[in-house]
């Protein structure tokens, strides 16, 4: 095909065929992929389901796993508590487990569905980082319960992160092995220019052929955009760690793949974990675009107001999106702080 | 047998690294090969160390000393060349075989200390014991000993940030220590202390060794460090060793004249600053303050004259005397400010020995010595000048008389300039 292009080719008139060259290239890796596409799609497309209808209509057992996770947090956030010892530990996440259970009842008798993942997200904004922010949780999840947007705010927050965890697993390791040679960072660092500047929607086109209408080619484009800052800030993160701290690991002995997991990830980790920050934004703002291919969530409502002129409903989607920008921004950036190395740097006698 | 032997060592960065050796090996100078594009960093390096000797390697910035204290543990490989250590040549050893090498045989403490900013001093000490697989109860034990040598016993759940420079440097030197090896490779481990911290450490060190024993391979850039610690010293120039000699014959008969210009016009007191001899300032008082609390700091400590330091940064104000202040505090003034007498004599810490003799003679009180920031670092009182000149004058007087020279030529000669002469003693 590239050839039967080329025979009419006149240099002074060029019409260089890309776009077809890339539609083959598209149609060869669909027909020959076919079995890895689909178990992707049905994996993506799975886990979206579960993690979404889970969210939506959260099951007791979600609940008491969820609150005893905050019990643990309650546990560790207070010293009084953490100084008692370690075997205790079992006591928070029992205590809170049971707690979980009754504000699930408690949900059930009063038939909202919101209600107590509400108080797990303001839970955890408070325990994380701060009673303030616990309440501004609160407030900002109550006001997207009131816009009668919480549904769709959970199926969005379902795919944001699956996309992000995917881009993290797929981003973190290729930033180490960046980090780590010189050859590779060389290779991927042109791929991810590509991967960032590439207009977002152009994703779209090529995923909605390999997995159709639905969220999988939405997170798909999702992953491929967001992924770049996490390689990026690992391979940053890792490679400005102090020479001489690596060295120590090295003049005493250290394998490399120890000095990777002792000093340098350690040592990288706020960067890494600004890194995933990025992801994160990155990926919410996807998620208009991931609503044009057929995902539903906050980003459909938006379009829908966009083409029917309706303020009140993409006010009301956009509203939602930022609150939930803002409350993992915010708790991503409170776990950056608890990294041992930035508490470490806190300790005042 | 020598603890670490080096023969014809080249370390030669860029692509045509073996070329430029053969060139060099052929008498090629510094800039020709330069034309290759490579960066000679260590030119035909050969030296012993001796088991339980300190081995001064000196050299200002760029004169290859950092690339030749890495080869020796297999930080970088060596372009050319043998290293001995124990008797096995590691130069061409790699990956586990090295580890275990630095594991048993090498430790090391860094210019900046390179300890784990996550990790507790505990933690940072017994990092190499951990490294070495040993279990946690036992390694912590042996860390705590550690610690306890350098004098930071009970300091182990604190973290690095709690810790002032010369405390992190003493973590990096138990960490060493902790790991139990024979060699210790120390790369300016106190050139990024203040000087006083600096001159502690440099006792300190010399009270361990003293007891321990270990083969201490020491780089500086700091003359009277080398001059202090060093029981011989390696000069090294443009990645070439110019001289290796005990401190005396560095300064008596240095072998050319970089190393003349480098020990500075033959005269000690021109080698040595006030910063070698000085002691922390033990009088002094706060001139933010008013003239009761300087008048009950003076009365306490039995003084007729104080240091005025600013509270921040140390800033030196000036000098009051006793009877200014008993007749400040008579008339209630609420301030030091009008009796500080700003003409104290204050000399720079880098001041050499020959510039002090004159303030000296004129003050009465000790000499403050200060830095670039005007912050009193320490005093220089005259029996202290005096006293140091009597050291000075004993080295000078020893190296003379021919039967010490004889000694201490016979010892060293060896290890000269001729790379190949020692290289043949060691086979021999």
């Amino acid at each position: 095909m590239i050839l039967a292009q080329s025979e009419g080719f006149d240099p002074l008139n060029p019409r260089i065929e890309i776009g077809q060259w890339a539609d083959d290239l598209v149609s060869w890796f669909e027909d020959t992929f076919k079995p890895v596409l689909d178990l992707i799609s049905d994996g993506l497309g799975g886990a979206y389901d579960g993690l979404s209808n889970a969210l939506r209509e959260p099951s007791v057992i979600l609940i008491v796993l969820l609150f005893g996770l905050i019990g643990l947090l309650f546990w560790e956030r207070f010293p009084p508590l953490r100084a008692l010892s370690m075997s205790f530990v079992v006591v928070p996440i029992v205590l809170g487990g049971a707690a979980g259970w009754g504000v699930h009842a408690l949900g059930e008798e009063l038939e909202s569905q919101f209600l107590a993942l509400l108080i797990v997200f303001a839970l955890i904004g408070w325990l994380v980082r701060s009673w303030a922010f616990g309440i501004f949780s609160a407030v900002a999840f109550y006001v997207v319960a009131g816009m009668d947007e919480w549904d769709r705010a959970m199926e969005t927050l379902s795919l944001v992160l699956i996309s992000v965890i995917i881009a993290t697993l797929i981003g973190v390791p290729l930033g180490i092995l960046a980090a780590k040679s010189q050859v590779v960072s060389n290779a991927i660092r042109p791929v991810l220019d590509f991967m960032q500047t590439m207009p977002a929607m152009v994703y779209l086109i090529p995923t909605l052929f390999a997995f159709g209408i639905g969220v999988v080619p939405g997170m798909i484009s999702t992953i491929v955009f967001a992924m770049p800052p996490g390689v990026r800030l690992t391979e940053h993160g890792i490679r400005n760690v102090d020479t001489e701290v690596v060295e120590a690991g090295q003049a005493f002995g250290s394998p490399p793949l120890r000095i990777l997991r002792q000093i340098q990830l350690p040592l990288a980790l706020p960067t890494i974990m600004a890194g995933i920050n990025q992801v994160i934004m990155l990926a919410l703002s996807m998620v208009v675009l991931a609503a044009m291919v057929g995902a539903a969530g906050l980003g459909l409502e938006v379009v829908r107001g966009l083409q029917g002129l309706q303020i009140p409903r993409g006010a009301e989607a956009g509203l939602a999106v930022v609150v939930l920008a803002i409350f993992l921004d915010r708790i991503v950036a409170a776990l950056a702080d608890r990294a041992p190395v930035v508490r470490a740097s806190r300790v005042r006698d | 047998m020598a603890a670490v032997r080096a023969e014809g060592l080249y370390k030669v960065f860029g692509r045509k690294a073996d070329l430029a050796v053969q060139q060099l090996k052929q008498g090629a100078s510094r800039e020709e090969v330069a034309k290759l594009g490579v960066t000679p960093a260590v030119i035909d390096a050969s030296f012993e160390v001796e088991p339980g000797e300190i081995f001064v390697v000196m050299g200002l910035s760029g004169s290859g000393k950092s690339t030749l204290i890495r080869m020796l543990n297999g930080l970088w490989h060596a372009t050319d060349g043998h290293i001995y250590v124990d008797g096995t040549d590691i130069v061409n050893a790699h990956g586990a075989e090295l580890r275990q090498m630095r594991k048993e045989k090498i430790s090391m403490v860094f210019q900046h200390f390179a300890l784990l900013p996550h990790l507790t001093v505990a933690e940072n000490a017994a990092y190499a014991l951990d490294i070495q697989g040993m279990p946690k109860e036992e390694r912590f034990a042996r860390a705590e000993e550690a610690l306890e040598m350098v004098g930071l016993g009970g300091w182990g759940d604190r973290f690095p940030v709690q810790l002032s420079g010369g405390m992190k440097q003493r973590v990096g030197l138990a960490r060493a220590l902790a790991a139990g090896s024979e060699i210790m490779l120390m790369d300016e481990a106190f050139s990024a202390l203040d000087p006083l911290i600096k001159r502690e450490m440099q006792e300190q060190l010399l009270q361990l060794q003293s007891s321990l024993n270990k083969t201490i391979v020491f780089i500086t850039h700091d003359l009277n460090e080398a001059m202090r610690l060093g029981d011989r010293i390696a000069v090294m120039r443009d990645g070439r060793i110019v001289q290796i000699g005990t401190a005396e014959e560095v300064l008596n008969d240095p072998a050319n004249d970089y190393v003349a210009q480098f020990v500075a016009d033959v005269d000690r007191t021109r080698v040595l600053t006030a910063s070698s001899i000085m002691e922390p300032a033990q009088f002094v008082v706060n001139a933010d303050s008013g003239p009761r609390e300087a008048q009950y700091t003076m009365r306490e400590k039995q003084m007729v004259a104080a240091f005025a330091v600013g509270r921040r940064g140390d800033k030196l104000h000036g000098v009051v005397h006793d009877q200014d202040v008993v007749s400040a505090v008579r008339r209630g003034d609420k301030s030091l400010e009008g009796i500080i007498d700003t003409d104290v004599g204050a000399v720079h810490q880098d001041t050499y020995l020959v510039d002090l003799f004159a303030p000296s003679a004129e003050n009465p009180l000790p000499l403050p010595v200060i830095d670039d920031e005007k912050r009193l670092v320490g005093v220089v009182p005259r029996v202290t000048l005096l006293s140091a000149m009597a050291s000075i004058a004993d080295v000078v007087h020893t190296a003379d008389s021919p039967a010490q020279d004889a000694a201490t030529t016979g010892v060293t000669r060896g290890f000269g300039t001729e790379a190949s002469n020692a290289g043949q003693g060691g086979d021999a």
